[in-house]
């Protein structure tokens, strides 16, 4: 298929950015969305020209490094899908595909496609931890765990950190991911000494990042490669207002 | 230089060889830890684990890793699980169990000592991960659940559905965390490690450069700690995450450690298989897919379809049973299709050169659950693989319920490594090597999962204590990255990247990496023979020249420069693929991942040679395209004695 791509190109962060425009003909239908950039960078770098700057990693959809605006949506339209797992026979012959970086205040633009995400580092340097020295550990099986509850937390663990929950929200608010980290270790019997303090001292984190806060949208699930449910977000709400009535209101 | 190499085991009972070793080890008093600055290179299972963990004694960490985020490591995309010698399900395990099949699987070519201290520390992994929050699957009754793996003969396997690694990393990265917020451990995001700083014989410090602002900068510690993977991508085509690569321990290696088993390589059997000259990287499938799906090829050519040839075939439906072969469970009839996986993988190339594969360029096997689906119905293969199921689905764009899945071996991890002592430290004191980077524990096969019990073992139990002896017996030194140790260094890394840039030539970076993959897949992959080998020998030199002379690295060492960083990746790649040749040349037997053709008995199977290849082959660095020199550590077996392998 032949195919007309608007990529947005910026140098670095402090420069302004703008679209530009690559036509891509014989594109094959197997080919991954990422391996369709690696095939114009490839050629952009036979010519002397910069390739595009995108980041990538694993390309099976778990290490998070991955992720832009393919038509508007993060990782593009595909449910349940990280960018390098998007094929191109979700294209059709013809399309033009705009292709942006994440948009956030706390994301700022490293170069082209590429953005900084160590604010959601940041935000579990706060808090999203149990605090268990190494050597420290009981016996695994001295604290048996409800299957349903510990399958709770799973689901919310299973988070890759790749933004895509900020990107899609018109508040660019990151309380899918930090929610997401509260449920997992709330939910442990593991993550009880710490529970109340944790939800303070992450969102406090999250205000201090620059992210917004949440309007009931509910974009980030729809966007969340991993499908992680809004009750992550509703779980950290009721925590943090139990954090409230225990007293614990500063981070 | 003269080397002798030691691996500095206690001797008498092994059980208590790790105690009594701990024990004899000098400790860093508390008051006297924070004057020490270790430099921790690497934030996956063993490199994360090792600085949150020496940051918890009171050390000061220097961290390092290339990516965005301590996350990315490539631990994360880790599937399947992590054995230990629990026994929870009292089915007869034990820390001499795990040891004696590590050391088996592992085709008599690891360390006994070693492996027995990792088997004996695996309990101690999943305790320390439990306590972490990391979700294992569990039982109605609240326990851990384990599952067999990889034809183990009992359920030690420890598993977080199809994501063990990720969770395992995020435990580990949040251990880590938690000491980046408390001070003692100083992140450094976005920085590569392109050296290592050698002063009075000793490694003080790395130069890396910070891939926003291109700045090369030099560092200086007490000690240098490299957790920095494997290798694999050194066939371009792997299972490895894109940047994954051979730098840090290359760069070490030049410096003066030893570089050991370099040919011992662990190809998966059960990879996505490749679908066009685009393609990038490969997918792995969990082998657990192999305990209920079934292995196949069409018996006759003529059914088998390749689209690079437009070659239709049949389609694997309409092929009678009678018309398939089972080649798994006929040539393996007591162990079937969960023969390890060197013999899965070899089996499998075995039929596509006879021409019976199927898919692009007809290297592709079938993968049939069809039989499953009848036993357990739709929905319990659904619940056992349903997100495997899915993921294959995304990629191929077929659907697994109803057409076999199609499966290829690829590369996936790498036995050998930097060779390092009983301590985890390398030839050069003061150079930690720890996980997958080291060649330690494995021997010339690893077990499946068994990559991550090592690499947090390393990072969590024992290299800490080992770091701490060799800092008791040194002493707090002065860290200053102004001395012409330092400065030399520097100057070598900013030359070579000059000169990257300077060549301004006609090919992409990628272009150079795909050729030498090729190369090395063809003739150092899963059979090697004396003929390919040196074919190989030959091209690569030639290969490199060309690189040196007509690479294309557009804009400069100044911002993000993504082609610079792959370029720098891939010139160390092709200086690395000649001595993993020469040293498969060298080893003239068949042990685990490495299958030399002209070493097999009558039925194709592996033929290793106690008597002259028992032991590990630690290479001395002489220069590029120097011979380099051949060291040799002699391997003893006092409790594990070497037999042929038979899954029969």
């Amino acid at each position: 298929m032949n195919l007309t791509l608007q990529i947005w190109r910026q140098k670095d962060r402090n420069s302004p950015g703008q679209f530009q425009t690559y036509k891509m003909e014989k594109v094959n239908e197997h080919m991954s969305f990422l391996e369709m950039l690696d095939v114009l960078n490839e050629r952009l770098e036979a010519e002397g020209q910069e390739p595009v700057a995108f980041e990538s990693d694993c390309r099976e959809g778990i290490c998070g490094a991955c992720g832009c605006m393919i038509n508007g949506a993060p990782h593009g339209h595909l449910p349940r899908t990280t960018t390098c797992q998007l094929h191109m026979r979700e294209f059709k012959d013809g399309d033009t595909i705009t292709i942006e970086p994440f948009r956030a205040e706390a994301f700022p633009v490293v170069k082209d496609l590429v953005v900084d995400r160590s604010s959601l580092d940041r935000i579990i340097q706060a808090g999203g931890f149990i605090s268990v020295r190494t050597g420290s550990a009981p016996d695994a099986n001295a604290t048996p765990v409800v299957k349903d509850d510990s399958d709770r937390a799973f689901d919310a663990a299973t988070c890759i950190g790749c933004g895509a929950c900020v990107a899609s929200c018109p508040n660019a608010a990151a309380m899918l991911f930090t929610g997401a980290k509260i449920t997992h270790l709330g939910l442990l019997p593991q993550g009880q000494p710490e529970r109340y303090k944790r939800v303070v001292d992450m969102t406090a984190q999250m205000d201090k990042e620059a992210f917004g806060h949440c309007s009931n949208f509910g974009e980030c699930t729809v966007a969340c490669p991993k499908g992680i449910s809004l009750d992550v977000i509703a779980q950290m709400n009721r925590d943090l207002l139990v954090a409230q009535f225990k007293g614990r209101t500063e981070a | 230089m003269s080397i002798k190499l030691e691996a500095g085991a206690p001797g008498g009972p092994i059980e208590t060889a790790w105690d009594r070793h701990k024990f004899s080890m000098k400790i860093v008093n508390p008051a006297n830890k924070r004057k020490y600055d270790i430099i921790v290179v690497g934030t996956g299972l063993a490199g994360a684990a090792a600085a949150a963990t020496l940051a918890e004694l009171g050390y000061n960490v220097l961290n390092f890793c290339f990516q965005d985020s301590p996350r990315r490591a490539h631990s994360i995309a880790a599937q399947g699980g992590i054995n230990a010698a629990k026994n929870y399900q009292n089915d007869g395990d034990s820390i001499y169990r795990l040891f004696y099949d590590t050391v088996k699987g592992g085709d008599f070519r690891a360390r006994e000592r070693n492996v027995y201290r990792l088997a004996q520390v695996s309990v101690n992994i999943i305790d320390q991960a439990t306590a972490q929050g990391v979700p294992f699957a569990r039982e109605y009754g609240g326990l851990l659940d384990n599952r067999s793996f990889g034809g183990a003969q009992v359920s030690r396997t420890f598993y977080a559905r199809g994501q063990t690694g990720q969770q395992l990393l995020l435990g580990a990265y949040q251990a880590h965390a938690k000491m980046v917020a408390a001070g003692k451990i100083k992140m450094f995001y976005r920085h590569e490690m392109l050296d290592v700083v050698l002063k009075d014989g000793h490694a003080r410090g790395i130069v890396a450069r910070d891939l926003v602002s291109g700045e090369v900068k030099s560092y200086a510690g007490d000690c240098v700690v490299l957790a920095t993977g494997g290798y694999g991508n050194v066939f371009f085509l792997s299972t490895n995450a894109m940047g994954c690569n051979v730098t840090a321990t290359w760069r070490a290696h030049r410096r003066g450690a030893l570089f050991a088993n370099p040919c011992y390589t662990q190809i998966h059997p059960t990879c996505i298989p490749v679908s066009g000259d685009y393609q990038s990287k490969l997918t792995l499938m969990s082998e657990s897919l192999r305990n209920d799906g079934r292995v196949w090829v069409p018996k006759d050519p003529k059914d088998c379809w390749d689209d690079a040839a437009g070659k239709v075939g049949r389609h694997p439906n309409q092929i009678p049973e009678s018309e398939r072969d089972y080649y798994l469970e006929r040539r393996y009839p007591a162990f079937g299709n969960l023969v390890p996986r060197d013999i899965a993988s070899r089996a499998a190339k075995q039929v596509c050169d006879e021409g019976r594969g199927v898919s692009y360029k007809g290297r592709g096997v079938y993968l049939d659950f069809s039989d499953a689906i009848k036993r357990l119905g739709r929905k319990g293969v659904e619940e056992r693989y349903g997100n495997l199921f899915e993921m294959y689905q995304r990629i191929t764009g077929e659907d697994p319920y109803e057409v076999p899945m199609r499966m290829y071996p690829a590369s996936h991890y790498t036995m050998g490594g930097l060779w390092v002592d009983y301590n985890t430290m390398s030839n050069v004191p003061g150079l930690f090597v720890l996980g997958e980077a080291n060649f330690s524990d494995h021997g010339a096969n690893r077990l499946g999962a068994s990559a991550l019990m090592q690499g947090l073992a390393d990072g969590y139990f024992v290299a800490p204590p080992c770091i701490g002896n060799y800092l008791a017996i040194q002493g707090a030194r002065a860290k200053d990255t102004n001395a012409p140790e330092f400065k030399a260094v520097e100057q070598d890394v900013k030359g070579r990247l000059s000169k990257l840039l300077a060549i301004k030539g006609k090919r992409s970076v990628d272009s150079f990496h795909r050729e030498l993959g090729l190369l090395i897949w063809d003739n150092c992959g899963m059979g090697r023979t004396k003929e390919g080998l040196t074919k190989a020998l030959g091209r690569i030199p030639a290969l490199r020249d060309e690189f040196w002379q007509n690479v294309s690295v557009p804009g400069s060492d100044t911002g993000v420069n993504q082609s610079l960083e792959k370029a720098g990746r891939v010139a160390d790649f092709l200086e690395f693929a000649e001595l993993m040749c020469l040293d498969a040349l060298e080893r003239e037997e068949s042990c685990g991942g490495h299958f030399r053709e002209e070493h097999q008995d009558a039925e194709g199977e592996a033929r290793r040679d106690d008597e002259h290849f028992s032991h590990v082959a630690a290479w001395e660095f002489k220069g590029v395209g120097q011979r380099p020199e051949l060291h040799k550590e002699q391997l003893t077996f006092d409790y594990v004695k070497p037999s042929q392998r038979s899954y029969k």
